[in-house]
């Protein structure tokens, strides 16, 4: 299964420059620049007395030892001591900064990346998988990780290192020298090779890494579907597929590891072979002496180690660099949904609350067909709208709409004349009370899932509000509003969970309420109680909600009817009834066929429609816009289905 | 942040801190774990129910449960190594041959030095074309040898991965729904990614560094006590101090990498969770106090980390000052012995070179530790998954169904149930549905109806009684006969990314697509599925999130119907549907259920109309049974309900 990519820019950002992305962490680094220095100094010193023990510890044998001076010898060996323990010292005081330095440079993106998330709108949230998400900001950030505390510290140290030890070998023999140096060119194709390779095998690797947590991800959301349905088998070779592409790219990426860095030992290898041999015969030339011979080689072989691990090194850098690619794709991706430079903020007492639609137009980026088609619709301060409408006709869509969770796409809304776009995001979304269709709880306390949007609610504020939403059972729970509740908690009815949402949204003191279909999953007999409560606080707050039967209608002071998306009639309940037969169809409760005896599904829908004669905005609606024009068959059906 | 945000205030009836053992809620008494975390993170997630809701149920607190975990783990790697012995033979043979052509290397230098000059002065270069060859044959030896063991060990690394992957996910579908209730998603994602990539870790790097480390100290401390036994016998005092110093990092460590775990486990359970219903976080502008919970949650996963990685940024120079304290007591020593004549300067001296090369493998050795240590402690969690026995399990000699058609007789012989030790949702339930019949079930929330339903799915085992299909025990049916006996549809309508179509089929893998279009027809989804952009072939992205929650419910029905099975559950299943719609559904049912059992749940009345029979259900027990016309004509609560019902529909 391919990553869910779109919404993405470009895939791999820039081919040209694969560091480019991990270059631009570095505002990151700079709090850790000074402990960097240090660390760097720390680690070149930690080097140079790890070179200079075995000096010293030579001094001591040629020195006091042959030439049996004691004092020397305690001399000596007590620096020999020192020099030791300096250089464990150092060790430690490298290994120590650095840890800080990167597991809170680590913390600092990942905190970073996460509020970046939060302000992207729902429809990102829809298109990319939280699997993927996740894995950019665990594996991909401690892949990072390891390349800033280790990976580029080695590479410097390792080039360093290098450096110098062909600068001692020209300054010992030239023409030798100048071979070794050579070497670097072949040792720069093949990194270079590697590198472009590797980087795609790396890239490889992380997507599917992240679609292995999506695959997880999504068996976790569909545990309880897989259970009823018994298919554990199938999902387990679905997921057995996605774990064999992810082992698969991990072999190539070993074979591909184990080919340069077997080359990274050759070429030293070679080149030492070649030394030999020029160095030989140069000696027996009389060109060279044999102990100049010797120290060449010997200062060669210091070049073993830094070469060798090269191949490690490269590789860890290469995955940083794709790691970092994929972090800054989703940090790179503007929220589209954001506060206008010159955004006011309305307080709550001033906000009248008259909500209007003009023109508004939806659709979903990428979807060929607009939800809604310019609606127009005016709620009154006070006023309570129904929205009534089949399945899939943009009802839910539209509700969210006001909250600007999405985005209209043409015309405006307005809220007391202001344009929403025009307010703060916080300030509107302060205004609005949402409880959506599917009601979500947090595992978090019953006190933190209601107090959501008002975190400074008290708690006459809470209990009026579970009073009203009929959710009192919450203060009979084990650990009353302790208790957790959510997934990891309590498991909660799918009628409790509605009522929580719905005393979370009244909770806020809303100026609108929007609802959408809030009372689905109560039974009757609590349905009519919270609508009695509900009906108290609606005759002073605008609200819109969404509606799907007619007892829940009765709470409304005007139906809208929406069709295709676009609002087709409006007016009051019995008016509609009475006048329009497609919303008479919608929401009638009379049974089409009196004995509910079973009628083959096709022929269902024309007993419910009364024909064409009655079908179309009826006189009586007051409804001004684009009237619909008589229901032809295909409207009929989708009226239905 | 926000001003408001700062102001966050905490309930005051929200219980202290400290641990409270509620009586009865399990056997286990001890429900607070020690916190680590700061208390406004104790406090916004609340009081689980079940005190074991962070973890599994091998991983208790004590230091016994943590040793058997640790044995426990050991075994599950040990386990997971056994079938790959032979090629990790090879391994460690490519890896000797390469170390044995790497240190000829130097050798032949010094041999070219030695022998090939003097004759090449003389002319003769046979000895310098011999050893150049010899080179050049050892340093083909390295790169092929190198070159085989690096990619033989990526090959046994990534197989053991896979492995372990499947596994822990196989078990994971075999655990029951009330351990994924108290596990959480965000727990078992954690697990099988986070846990997974640590172990990864270990299996990336690391294998050759232990075996040449170990290798290089055996043969070096061969050769130290070869050179000198006093000496030598002088350099083994260091071996108390390395033990003691290893033995304080492994405890420590062990600990800090646990704690890692659960650190990065909280962290990926909110960071899912958060992202998951982010269009609530939005709406109520919860971000700031989100962002707050997760800077705790990160930071404490920092400061885990952290405290990690200082273990080893101690224990690594603490070896290497243990390796130069040794190395300047030998010093002493053998100088003193040397200057006292009773040792040649020129062993002291080629013990000295040893010595180093003695201490410095160490260094590798620690870091393989450090890295074992980590893996080890994601190889605790992943042990305490795979220890988890399903608490619905499978029988191991199920009974099949009676064959036959018209079957689907559904029995439940004094149940009762509670998803709590002090909370009983059923007690003795009686209750037995012919084959064929549908039932509908009313009554109050938290009466038990979803609780029958999930019984007669089997999510759960009752606690005392039995629940029988045609006369057999749940719980020795086959998993795969009772699924395709028993299909339950809830509210709840997961939809897997794919296609409608595939989500469809999910009831029936084997139907081909005129069966799918059949079931969606029949349920009335037909329609609206043509009308998507790409129809049968449009994908569902991300839990269906282009989907109404009508037509996500439609989907769920179409698989339903089409995984046709004998007794069909609906708990609340046609709640997000419009009128009309629901009422094609239920035309559709009223034919599917003619011929078979049927289990409903609903609120609205008009779904309970047309069954066969109505069970009012309050507080676990069945208070009215018979059929609707009669019930509802009588004086009883379905009377009740029903006028209300009759009222609201005006």
């Amino acid at each position: 299964m391919p990553a869910e990519s779109d919404g993405d820019p470009a895939h791999p950002a820039d081919r040209a420059r694969p560091l480019r992305n991990l270059w631009r962490f570095r505002p990151y680094l700079r709090p850790y620049a000074a402990q960097f220095c240090w660390l760097l100094a720390a680690a070149l010193a930690g080097t140079g007395a790890s070179l200079a023990v075995p000096l010293v510890v030579q001094r001591v044998v040629d020195g006091p030892i042959a030439r049996h001076d004691p004092a020397g010898l305690v001399r000596l060996g007590g620096l020999a001591l020192l020099l030791g323990l300096a250089e464990a010292l150092l060790v430690f005081i490298r290994r120590w900064t650095q840890s800080s330095s990167s597991v809170g440079m680590e913390a600092a993106i990942r905190a970073d990346v996460y509020a970046h998330l939060q302000r992207l709108p729902p429809g990102f949230h829809d298109r990319w998988q939280t699997g993927q998400l996740l894995s950019r900001v665990t594996n991909d950030l401690s892949v990072i990780r390891r390349f800033l505390s280790f990976g580029l510290l080695f590479l410097v140290l390792n080039l360093v290192t290098y450096a110098a030890v062909v600068v001692l070998l020209i300054r010992l023999h030239p023409a030798l020298g100048a071979l070794v140096a050579a070497s670097a060119v072949p040792l720069f194709l093949i990194s270079r090779r590697f590198g472009r390779y590797y980087h795609g095998a790396s890239r490889r690797m992380q997507d599917q890494r992240g679609d292995v947590a999506t695959l997880v991800e999504e068996t976790a959301q569909g545990l309880r579907t897989m259970k009823a349905y018994g298919r554990g088998p199938e999902l387990a070779t679905r997921f057995g597929a996605g774990a064999r592409a992810l082992h698969d790219t991990g072999v190539a990426k070993g074979r591909l590891l184990a080919r340069t860095s077997a080359l990274f030992d050759l070429v030293p290898n070679l080149t030492l072979g070649v030394v030999l041999v020029a160095g030989a015969t140069a000696a027996a030339r009389g060109a060279l002496t044999i102990g100049e011979l010797v120290a060449f080689v010997s200062l060669q072989l210091m070049l073993t180690w830094p070469v060798q691990s090269l191949g490690w090194i490269i590789a860890n850098g290469q995955e940083a660099a794709t790691a970092a690619d994929r972090i800054q794709e989703v940090l790179d991706i503007r929220p589209s949904i954001v506060d206008a430079p010159d955004a006011v903020a309305l307080a709550r007492p001033a906000v009248c609350g008259r909500l209007v639609f003009d023109r508004v137009s939806f659709h979903y980026p990428g979807a060929p067909t607009p939800v809604l088609r310019e609606i127009d619709l005016t709620v009154e301060p006070g006023e309570t709208l129904a929205l009534v409408g089949a399945t899939g006709t943009g009802k839910s869509t539209l509700l969210s709409l006001v909250p600007r969770l999405h985005e209209v796409t043409g015309g405006r809304i307005t809220l007391d004349g202001h344009d929403l776009r025009e307010l703060r995001l916080s300030s509107l979304r302060r205004l609005v009370g949402v409880a959506f269709e599917e009601p979500t709880l947090f595992s978090m306390s019953v006190w933190e899932n209601l107090t959501l949007g008002r975190p400074d609610a008290d708690e006459d504020d809470v209990r009026a509000a579970l009073a009203l939403a009929q959710a009192d059972f919450v203060y009979k729970l084990p650990w009353g509003l302790a208790t957790r509740v959510g997934e990891q908690g309590l498991t909660l009815s799918g009628g409790q969970r509605q009522r929580l949402a719905l005393a979370r949204a009244v909770l806020g003191r809303p100026a609108l309420l929007v609802l959408d279909d809030p009372l689905s999953a109560l039974d009757v007999h609590t349905e009519a109680l919270v609508e009695t409560a509900l009906r108290r606080v609606l005759r002073d707050t605008t609200a819109l909600l969404v509606v799907h039967r007619p007892s829940t209608v009765a709470l409304a002071d005007r139906v809208a009817l929406l069709e295709r998306g676009r609002i087709t009639a409006i007016g009051t309940h019995s008016r509609l009834l009475a006048d329009v037969p497609a919303y008479r169809a919608v929401l009638s409760a009379e049974p089409p066929t009196p004995s509910g005896a079973p009628t083959a599904p096709a022929a269902g829908p024309t007993t419910l429609h009364a024909g064409p004669a009655t079908s179309g905005a009826g006189p009586a609606t007051p409804y001004a816009g684009p009237t619909r024009p008589a229901a032809g068959p295909d409207e009929r059906g989708l009226v239905l289905s | 942040m926000t001003a408001a945000d700062a102001t966050v205030r905490s309930p005051e009836d929200e219980p202290a801190d400290e641990p409270v053992s509620r009586p009865g809620t399990t056997g286990r008494g001890t429900a607070g774990r020690p916190t680590r975390t700061a208390p406004d993170l104790d406090r916004w997630r609340g009081r689980a129910t079940d005190p074991e809701a962070d973890r599994s149920r091998a991983e208790e607190a004590t230091p016994e449960a943590l040793a058997r975990l640790r044995a426990r783990s050991r075994a599950l790697l040990r386990d997971l190594l056994r079938p790959h012995r032979h090629r990790l033979g090879a391994a460690v043979g490519l890896l000797l041959a390469q170390n044995a052509a790497a240190m000829s290397g130097p050798y032949l230098v010094m041999l070219g030095i030695d022998r090939a000059i003097g004759p090449l002065r003389a002319g003769d270069s046979g000895p310098l074309v011999a050893i150049a060859g010899a080179f050049a044959a050892a340093a083909l030896t390295e790169y092929a040898a190198r070159r085989g063991f690096l990619a033989l060990s990526a090959r046994i690394g990534q197989a053991i991965l896979l492995e372990l992957r499947q596994r822990v996910y196989g078990h994971f579908l075999r655990l029951s729904v009330g351990f994924h209730e108290r596990y959480t998603s965000g727990r078992m994602i954690s697990r099988l990614t986070s846990d997974l990539d640590s172990i990864a870790e270990l299996v990336d790097g690391g294998v050759d560094s232990l075996v040449l480390a170990a290798l290089s100290i055996l043969s070096v401390a061969g050769i130290l006590l070869w050179l000198d036994p006093p000496l030598a016998a002088v350099t083994l005092l260091a071996f108390p101090f390395l033990f003691w110093l290893s033995r304080w990092f492994a405890r420590a460590s062990a600990g800090a990498y646990r704690r890692t775990r659960e650190a990065v486990a909280l962290l990926i359970v909110h960071f899912v969770e958060s992202l998951r219903g982010i269009r609530a976080v939005q709406a109520y502008r919860r971000e700031p106090r989100n962002q707050r919970i997760f800077a705790a949650v990160n930071d404490d996963y920092r400061r885990t980390s952290l405290h990690a990685f200082r273990l080893i940024a101690t224990y690594s120079p603490g070896i290497k000052v243990i390796g130069n304290v040794t190395v300047a007591v030998v010093l002493g020593y053998g100088g003193t012995r040397v200057l006292g004549g009773g040792m040649e300067v020129g062993v002291l001296a080629a013990f000295l070179l040893y010595l180093r090369r003695f201490f410095e493998p160490m260094q590798e050795l620690s870091q393989f530790y450090n890295s074992l240590q980590s893996a080890t402690a994601a190889l605790e969690k992943l042990a305490g998954v795979l220890d988890e026995r399903p608490a619905v399990a499978e029988p191991a000699r199920p009974t099949p169904l009676p064959a036959g058609p018209g079957r689907g007789a559904v029995e439940f012989r004094s149940v009762s149930f509670g998803y709590r030790a002090d909370g009983p949702v059923l007690t003795g339930l009686d209750l037995t549905v012919p084959a064929g019949q549908t039932v509908a079930l009313v009554g109050p929330t938290g009466a038990g109806k979803s609780t029958v339903a999930k019984l007669l799915a089997r999510f759960h085992d009752p606690d005392a009684g039995t629940v029988h299909l045609d006369g057999v025990d749940l719980r020795d049916l086959a998993d795969a006969e009772l699924r395709r006996a028993v299909v339950l549809v809830t509210q709840e309508n997961h939809l897997f990314s794919g296609s409608v179509a595939e989500n469809i089929r999910f009831g029936r893998p084997g139907a081909d697509d005129a069966a799918v279009r059949a079931a969606a027809r029949a349920i009335g989804a037909h329609d609206f599925i043509s009308a998507l952009p790409d129809g049968y072939d449009t994908q569902v992205r991300r839990r269906g999130g282009r989907l109404s929650a009508g037509q996500r419910q439609l989907v769920a029905f179409a698989r339903a119907f089409l995984a046709d099975p004998r007794v069909l559950v609906l708990d609340e299943a046609t709640s997000s549907l419009d009128v009309p719609t629901e009422r094609l559904v239920q035309r559709a049912l009223a034919t599917v259920l003619r011929d078979r059992t049927a289990l409903v749940i609903a609120h609205r009345l008009s779904t309970v109309e047309t069954a066969d029979r109505v069970l009012v259900l309050d507080g676990g027990r069945i208070v009215e049974d018979g059929p609707p016309d009669r019930l509802a004509g009588a004086d009883g609560r379905y009377a009740a309900l029903h006028r209300q019902w009759r009222d609201s529909l005006h």
